[in-house]
């Protein structure tokens, strides 16, 4: 049993999703995902010119521990907006395709995009942060 | 119970329609990914985290382990649908 008051690992995830609008808790790293769910969040991601933080949880086995029990959510990767989780690459995909996604981002709805898949053509803004 | 063996499409879709009442489900799976659509009248009035959190409930700890991963699509239906 962990005491709560003094978990650092669930502080700093707790504080990686206050601190950041959009965070990604991914397998890997967005150059170099680890995962085909991970790599297609944050093809869709790019795709829309989000900028994002990310962290690869695969370093150590605690982080995806600890964000799980947080975010009552079994499956990496997990998205979070602004405090909130959005949700797993399932959810970001059904979003992503019917415009809600955009939205959720805050960013200028664009026209209708239907293949994630392909890489953008130019690399958007990205902030990077692994820190845990 | 099913801890030994691999997991197989039918194994998911039973175990999910007799956890969530009235389901019924279509998976598809190689033993190791699966994919799930999901019609319930559970569903109704939740949004997709809270729809997903009620699949991914079935399975627990088994996910991202013997159930190495599961995408999931749901479909709120009425119950007389």
């Amino acid at each position: 049993m962990t005491d709560e008051s003094t978990n650092p690992m669930r502080d700093a995830i707790q504080s990686a999703i206050a601190e950041n609008t959009v965070i990604l808790f991914m397998k890997g790293t967005p150059e170099a995902p680890a995962c085909g769910f991970s790599a297609r969040t944050v093809a869709m991601l790019q795709s829309l010119g989000a900028p994002f933080a990310a962290v690869d949880i695969l370093p150590d086995p605690r982080i995806r521990q600890e964000l799980s029990a947080l975010s009552n959510w079994p499956t990496i990767p997990q998205l979070f907006v602004d405090g909130e989780l959005i949700g797993g690459c399932d959810i970001v995909t059904e979003m992503y395709e019917s415009g809600e996604l955009t939205q959720a981002l805050g960013l200028e709805p664009a026209a209708p995009a239907e293949a994630p898949e392909a890489a953008p053509a130019e690399a958007p803004p990205l902030t990077i942060e692994n820190r845990l | 119970m099913f801890a030994t063996s691999d997991a197989t499409p039918l194994e998911l879709k039973s175990r999910i329609e007799a956890a969530i009442p009235g389901s019924s489900a279509e998976v598809t799976g190689d033993g190791h990914h699966f994919n799930a659509v999901i019609f319930a009248p559970a569903f109704a009035g939740l949004n997709r985290l809270a729809q997903h959190r009620l699949v991914y409930d079935v399975f627990g700890d088994e996910l991202g382990g013997r159930i190495h991963a599961l995408a999931i699509k749901t479909h709120a239906t009425s119950e007389e649908a």
